[in-house]
This record gives C-alpha cells, sequence and structure tokens, in this order.
C-alpha cells in the first residue's frame, strides 16, 4: 500500500500564458474531444466513469477528470450542474445523503476512494473541504483551529500549530492576541479563513472549496483569492465556483459542467484555464463564458 | 459661501391626506381594541392563579415552620411534619434523574444522529410523542402491574422512581431531540469535513450545542415528576412513614402524596398543613424552573 501521506515531491511548470502550439500539435488537440483532457501528471485524483444518484435521480453521468497535484482546478457550470455534487463525491461527503449512489471510481494514490475497505473518515482528513456558507465551530478561535487535528490523534504542540495554520491562512496577524475569542465574532472573510486554517491543521493533501467566496464582499473575496494562489505552492486545490471571472483569476484548469438532457451533470470541455476562456472549444462552454446562459 | 435658499412660506392645501379614515380607520380601531380584549383574556387566567396562591399562603403559612421540615407526620395536626416526604422525594426523583439522563438523552441523540431515517423510526417518533400525551395515572396502573407486581419490587422507592421514569422519559426524549435539531447541520458538516468520526462530531459539536435544550427539558420533566401524584398513590405510594428512607426497597411517601393524604383528613388543622405542604411544593417547582431558566441563559451566552 503507498505512503499516501507524504506525496513524492514533484516541480510542475504553471502554464504561463497563452503559448504559441505547434502547428502539427494543434491538429491533434483539434482532434480530440472537448472534454478528453489529461492534464500533466502526476494527478491528485482520477475520476473515472463516475455517475451519482440521488435515490433514481442521475445527478452525474460519465464524469471523466483528472485533478493535477498541487494545482488549482476549477469546475464551473450553471446552477444544477452538479459541480458542487461532484466535489463532494471527491472527499465522500455524499456518504451523509440518505439515498445517494455512487458508480464508477475516484483514484487517490493508486486506490479507489469508493473501495469497500475505504473509510470515509480516513479519507476526509487527507481531502479537506471549505463551505460556501463560513460555518466556523461556536468556539473560541484557537479551538476551531485545533478540533481537526485533536479528533485526529494531533499529539504535538497545540499552540504552534494553531499558529502555523492561522498564517497559513493569512489570518494570523488579524486575532493573534484574540485566540480565545469566538469564531463566531470575527467578519465573514476572516471566517472563512479560519475555516481555511482549521482544514489546514489537519494537513490534507487535497482541499476542495465549494463556492468559498459567495458569501464574501470583493475585498474579502480578493484575499482568499489571494490565499489560494499561496497554497496551491503546497496542496491541490480544487473549487466549485459560479463566478467565472474567479475561475479565470485564479485557476491553473478549467472543466465546465452541463446538466444534459436528463438531467445529469456531465463535463463539457475540461482543459488549461486560458484555453478554456480564450479558446472554448465547445459551442455551449463559449455561450456560457460570455455569459449568453447560465 | 452657503447659499441660503427661501422657501416659499405660502400655505397650500397638501395633495393627499394622510389621517386615517374610511377602511383604514376601522382596521385600526380593531386593532387598538384587540389588544385590550387579549390583555384580558391574559389577566383572567393569571389573576385566578394569584388568588389562588393567596388563598394557600394565608391558610398555610402559619404552619411552615423549622418543625414543619423536620417532623415525621401524625395524628395530631399541629405535630404533623414533612420530614419523611421530603426524603422520599429526594430519594425517588433521584433516582429518577438517574435513570432518564442518561436514557433519554441518550435515545434522543440515537434518533436524531444515528438511527436510519425510515418507517420504522417514524413509527417510534410518533409514538414517543403520543407517550408524552398519556394520563400519568395510566403510568401507575403501569407501574402497578410491572414494578409492583410482577417484578415484586412492591411500593418501593424503586418502584416509584421508574413508574416516574417512564412517564417523563418522552417529554424528556421530545425537548432533547428539539435541541439536537437546533444544531445547524453546517457544523456537523465542518467537523466530519475535517475527519471526525460521527460520534466526535456527536461529542464535540452536537452536545455542546444541545446542551441548553437538553437540561432545560430535563429539568421541566423533573419538575413535572416532583408535583406527580396520582401515578404514585396508584403505586401504593400512599403509607404512614414515620422513619428515614435508607434504601429503594423501602416503602415511601412524596410531599405532593403528603399533601393529598392530609387534605383527605376530616380536621380542619390538616388543611392548614396541606397548605402549607403546597407551598413548600411551589418553592421547590419553582426553583427548578427558575434554575432551568438561568441555566439556559448560561449556556446561550457561551
Amino acid at each position: 500500500m503507498p505512503d499516501v501521506r507524504t506525496p513524492a515531491p514533484q516541480v510542475t511548470p504553471r502554464p504561463t500564458g497563452r503559448v504559441s502550439v505547434p502547428a502539427g500539435i494543434e491538429r491533434v488537440m483539434e482532434d480530440r474531444k472537448a472534454n478528453e483532457y489529461t492534464p500533466p501528471e502526476p494527478a491528485a485524483l482520477t475520476v473515472r466513469d463516475l455517475d451519482f444518484y440521488y435515490g433514481s435521480r442521475r445527478a452525474l453521468a460519465g464524469i471523466d477528470l483528472q485533478f493535477p497535484e498541487k494545482m488549482i482546478t476549477a469546475l464551473i457550470g450553471p446552477s444544477g450542474c452538479g459541480k458542487s455534487t461532484l466535489l463532494r463525491c471527491l472527499n465522500r461527503m455524499n456518504d451523509l445523503i440518505e439515498g445517494s449512489r455512487v458508480d464508477g471510481e475516484i483514484e487517490y494514490h493508486g486506490l479507489n476512494l469508493y473501495d469497500r475497505g475505504v473509510d470515509p473518515v480516513e479519507v476526509r482528513r487527507r481531502i479537506g473541504m471549505v463551505f460556501q456558507k463560513p460555518n466556523p465551530f461556536p468556539k473560541s478561535i484557537y479551538d476551531n483551529v485545533i478540533f481537526g487535528a485533536r479528533v485526529n490523534g494531533f499529539r504535538g504542540n497545540a499552540d504552534e500549530l494553531v499558529e502555523r495554520s492561522l498564517r497559513q491562512a493569512a489570518l494570523w496577524d488579524e486575532v493573534k492576541d484574540d485566540l480565545k475569542k469566538s469564531g463566531l465574532a470575527l467578519s465573514g472573510g476572516q471566517q472563512q479563513r479560519l475555516c481555511i486554517a482549521r482544514a489546514l491543521a489537519v494537513e490534507p493533501e487535497i482541499i476542495l472549496m465549494d463556492e468559498p467566496c459567495s458569501a464574501l464582499d470583493p475585498i474579502a473575496t480578493l484575499k482568499i483569492e489571494e490565499l489560494m494562489r499561496e497554497l496551491a505552492e503546497h496542496y491541490t486545490i480544487i473549487i466549485v465556483t459560479h463566478n467565472m471571472q474567479q475561475a479565470a483569476r485564479v485557476s491553473d484548469y478549467t472543466a465546465f459542467l452541463l446538466a444534459g438532457e436528463a438531467g445529469s451533470g456531465e463535463v463539457i470541455e475540461y482543459g488549461p484555464t486560458e484555453e478554456i476562456f480564450a479558446n472554448p472549444r465547445d459551442k455551449r462552454t463559449e455561450d456560457y463564458i460570455t455569459g449568453r446562459f447560465g | 459661501m452657503a447659499v441660503t435658499q427661501t422657501v416659499p412660506s405660502a400655505p397650500h392645501e397638501p395633495a393627499v391626506n394622510l389621517e386615517a379614515s374610511g377602511r383604514v380607520a376601522r382596521r385600526q380601531r380593531l386593532s387598538r381594541a384587540s389588544r385590550y380584549v387579549l390583555l384580558g383574556t391574559a389577566l383572567l387566567g393569571v389573576s385566578a392563579l394569584v388568588v389562588l396562591g393567596i388563598d394557600t399562603v394565608m391558610n398555610g403559612w402559619g404552619r411552615v415552620t423549622p418543625e414543619f421540615f423536620t417532623n415525621y407526620p401524625s395524628r395530631f395536626a399541629d405535630q404533623a411534619g414533612l420530614r419523611s416526604s421530603i426524603i422520599g422525594s429526594v430519594w425517588v426523583l433521584s433516582l429518577t434523574m438517574a435513570l432518564v439522563v442518561p436514557i433519554g438523552l441518550g435515545t434522543a441523540i440515537w434518533i436524531e444522529e444515528f438511527a436510519p431515517q425510515n418507517a420504522v423510526l417514524g413509527i417510534i417518533k410518533i409514538n414517543l410523542a403520543n407517550l408524552a400525551g398519556v394520563p400519568s395515572i395510566i403510568y401507575g396502573v403501569l407501574g402497578l402491574a410491572i414494578f409492583v407486581r410482577f417484578l415484586s419490587f412492591g411500593p418501593s422507592i424503586l418502584a416509584g422512581a421508574l413508574t416516574l421514569f417512564l412517564m417523563i422519559l418522552p417529554m424528556t426524549i421530545i425537548a432533547a431531540q428539539e435541541a439536537i435539531r437546533q444544531v445547524p447541520d453546517s457544523i456537523r458538516q465542518g467537523s466530519l469535513a475535517l475527519g471526525a468520526s460521527q460520534w466526535q462530531t456527536v461529542w464535540g459539536h452536537v452536545l455542546p450545542g444541545a446542551m441548553p435544550g437538553m437540561i432545560t427539558g430535563v429539568i421541566l420533566a423533573m419538575a413535572r415528576a416532583a408535583g406527580e401524584t396520582a401515578a404514585l398513590v396508584m403505586i401504593g405510594a400512599f403509607a404512614f412513614i414515620a422513619y428515614d428512607n435508607t434504601s429503594i426497597m423501602d416503602n415511601f411517601t412524596v410531599i405532593p402524596v403528603q399533601i393529598y393524604n392530609w387534605t383527605t383528613r376530616p380536621q380542619e388543622g390538616f388543611r392548614a398543613d396541606a397548605a402549607a405542604g403546597i407551598i413548600v411544593l411551589m418553592v421547590i417547582v419553582l426553583t427548578f424552573n427558575i434554575g432551568a431558566a438561568v441555566l439556559r441563559e448560561r449556556f446561550r451566552r457561551h
């Protein structure tokens, strides 16, 4: 069994703006379908032929996506396209929904997250999550940060971990004198950064963000976006967003999802963010990002 | 330079009349009247209570002496006291609480957090709501049949506590369920997303959040148990006890049963004893209720 705690160190160059592609390669790229794209290895998560059902309703159909390590991948699409559902499949939060069912597999370090022997608690401490609405616990800032580490058996220096996590989440300077204050007393943007700090304290490998800025004002949003770029040095980030400018600003790769005829979400197009926004291959992607629907 | 503007002072008729007239005036009159009608209904109930309270205090206040708390019941009204019934109440209520807290709260946590949401659970929930409305005398009959007779506990403290426990269990569970449902789901999800197990989530977040409501529920249920008469009379807690209880298998009496006992006597003096007992019981139940309110407020602030 591979040691999943220490991902192999690797360097992947970031895509830098629009690159001129040699003519031959361009031809090859033209030939592939818009939703068939393989980002550079290694992959943090690979979704293969994933179907998701709420009861008898199929919410996701045949999803194939590979999420590259230490990159930010954005999932965009109109409401009801299944992007949040897909995100919550990635750390098995959907297990909590009574009557839901998953077909297909999600590969993580060579293991399928939906294998029989896989415990969702083990999955969630490696694949953290930040929610749409900031949801700090009604406890002190300090207890908010330390909770996840404690339940996962952390026995080290708690003060140090709290400081490190809050620094990583760019919140330390604002709260360092007030760690005993309730997390609920912070502003919305601070609360969301507290939730990020809380997720970081568990030392996950991947962080899922479900529209993390939709409840925040533009300045708080900017702060979170800057923070995401910093975090991408060490973490794989997958973000669901309604905001196309946000996807364009922060993400390296973008997947566009749309609900098909039967109401099941499908990946319409996937690729480097620059390409998706500058040269969408699929007419529907183009319509969506130019604001023609959604 | 500030520019001064002169407002034309010529009076002119306003285009609209904003004083209440016609239908609006009628609706407003009705609205104002309803206020006094409602105040009247409220006063009706409260004044009845006040009159009863004053009457009781006037009849019984003279009997609330230190000896009233330390004397055993007696054939002589002026020597009778609450000693054995206070001790009996403490025994029975302690045992009831020791049973209802773990079992009631445990059941509520199971129903709300762990139970599969299926038809069987639905039936259990409906039955809980119905059981909370069953008259206490029915629980007395049940206690008599099962605890006193079938299990041969006799009219003992144990049988009394088990009967009261059954009686207040449904309302405790329902109050605790309500408190647990007040904890927002986003808190549970946040905890689970950090890799906490379901029990860690319940222990670390749901229980602290639900604590004020659960404590209130338990205290209010205990207040009801403290004042319960019919069920205990039914199981036979109607004895003349002139000793201190030392075991859960002892026969016993409790304050409300003792009061009832005194009201059945023909002598005038026992009526004063009953009134004095009511004063004591009211103070106890009121203390429970105030305690519940204080605890709830204290938890809410943290």
